[in-house]
């Protein structure tokens, strides 16, 4: 057996195990974030839409400093500043204890934040896609907001903005391998761990190179699916 | 690399001590794989399948993996080639900083290389029939017509990449480089406080507006089509017909 795959064997004498768990850490930092970015998503692009005076501003200011900023301070300013943040408001409620948070929440709080500026952008583009007349014609069959919005707009907008969460997904997948430097031990920080204990970098590296690209093959498998689901009423030229 | 500040005053002065890298990294990245992604694409367009296949595995690899594994591939993994510790290239490649820029390179080439292709298939095909009826050879129908309508119809699509490649230099920090985000963090830790992270993010968001604005003014003059004519327009419809 060649020295590479004793290394990556399953169990207490290789890392497969703890590489593939990585991977599932990986996974799950990725799913929440993600879905904590298409909510952040959809409330920053009703911000951005809203006629009322000023307020498309605030969402211009998350969206662009989002955007500007590295991910990686990003993440130090949360994982560094989160805690302190939620201490101060706890103060104001008269607790006065330590609180930190720890590397998961960083992560989750951190890609989310990121991904929901990038979501916000796909989604408030999807929502100006919708024609004008499938509105009107919703109205005028006296449909109530609430009705309107889930049944015209919600269907419409999910179709148009797939495309675009596709990137997102991928977006957000990859900026999890930044959360390793907050402590996380996902396949990063677990690659990082067992070269050094080894002296190994390739075989850790190129193994952790080899579990994202099937993550981010699988996903965008995933999503091509969703994407012929949300099609199927649609004629193509 | 140079120091803007020997003795910092503040923290203002000590994230700029920084700059000097994120600039580098940036810009010498950028300026390489720009010219390495033109290859690349013209592989990727070319009609020979194999060459087609190997240029579009780079472009695979090295978009579906996070740019953190690549930078660590390269300064963790390649020292443990005897191969590479023989070679020629070890002095620079026992470097952090030879190893971002060489990261940082790859990476973009990967994605340039897609942006320009979309501007090379985006040249309409008549154009290209116009120079060939006019007698152009290859070089000078890609020179002349091909190349300038590509990178015109590519610059929105590049200016995106500029950005990003902006805001990934902060990942060199990870293998020891001192840029703003390493001297930030750093300041942070032993301070426990976060502004030297803000005032990194402001100068990074400085740094971007500057760069999205340049590339605006560009797209502006590689396209005087698109414009309205100058001249003309301003007289009002009365005087035009009078001077006639």
């Amino acid at each position: 057996m060649p020295e590479w795959m004793s290394l990556l064997a399953w169990g207490d004498s290789g890392w497969g195990d703890e590489m593939v768990r990585g991977a599932g850490w990986t996974l799950l930092v990725a799913v929440i974030a993600f879905a904590l970015g298409i909510v952040l998503g959809t409330g920053g692009a009703a911000v951005k839409l809203s006629r009322v005076p000023l307020v498309p501003l605030l969402g211009d200011v998350y969206t662009t400093l989002v955007r500007g900023i590295p991910d990686l301070i990003t993440i130090y300013i949360i994982f560094f500043g989160g805690g302190q943040a939620v201490m101060a408001v706890a103060k104001l409620f008269g607790y006065n204890g330590y609180i930190e948070f720890n590397a998961l929440t960083t992560g989750v709080l951190a890609l989310g934040f990121i991904s929901g500026a990038y979501s916000t952008e796909v989604i408030r583009g999807a929502v100006l896609a919708v024609p004008k007349g499938q509105i009107e014609a919703a109205k005028a069959c006296g449909m109530s907001r609430w009705v309107m919005f889930r049944r015209i707009l919600v269907p419409q907008v999910a179709r148009y903005a797939l495309p675009g969460l596709g990137n997102v997904w991928q977006l957000t997948l990859k900026d999890t391998s930044l959360i390793s430097v907050v402590g996380l031990t996902e396949i990063m920080r677990q690659a990082f761990v067992a070269s050094g204990s080894t002296k190994q970098p390739i075989v850790f590296f190129m193994s952790a190179a080899v579990l994202y690209l099937a993550l981010t093959s699988l996903s965008n498998k995933v999503f091509g699916r969703a994407e012929a689901f949300a099609n199927r009423g649609v004629r193509r030229a | 690399m140079i120091k803007l500040f020997d003795q910092p005053d503040n923290t203002w002065e000590l994230i700029a001590n920084g700059l000097p890298w994120t600039l580098t990294l940036a810009g010498s990245s950028l300026a390489l794989g720009f010219f390495l992604a033109i290859g690349l694409a013209l592989v990727r367009l070319s009609p020979y399948r194999p060459l087609q296949a190997l240029a579009y595995a780079y472009v695979y690899l090295f978009r579906s993996t996070p740019l953190l594994v690549q930078i660590f591939l390269i300064y963790y993994g390649l020292g443990q080639f005897e191969a590479v510790q023989q070679s020629f290239l070890w002095p620079l490649l026992r470097e952090a900083h030879w190893c971002a820029i060489l990261a940082l390179t790859l990476n973009t080439t990967a994605y340039t290389a897609e942006i320009i292709r979309g501007g090379l298939l985006a040249v309409p095909w008549g154009q290209v029939e116009a120079a060939k009826a006019c007698g152009m050879s290859t070089w000078l129908r890609f020179r002349r017509v091909i190349f300038p309508q590509a990178i015109r119809q590519a610059l929105p699509g590049y200016g995106n990449e500029i950005v990003l490649m902006i805001k990934s230099t902060s990942l060199a920090s990870t293998i020891t480089i001192l840029d703003m985000t390493l001297i930030a963090r750093k300041e942070t830790s032993a301070t426990f406080s976060i502004e030297p992270l803000f005032i990194a993010a402001a100068f990074y968001l400085v740094i971007n507006f500057v760069a999205t604005r340049g590339v605006m003014w560009l797209e502006y003059r590689l396209s005087p089509d698109l414009r309205e004519a100058k001249t003309g327009r301003t007289l009002p419809d009365q005087d035009v017909a009078n001077a006639h």
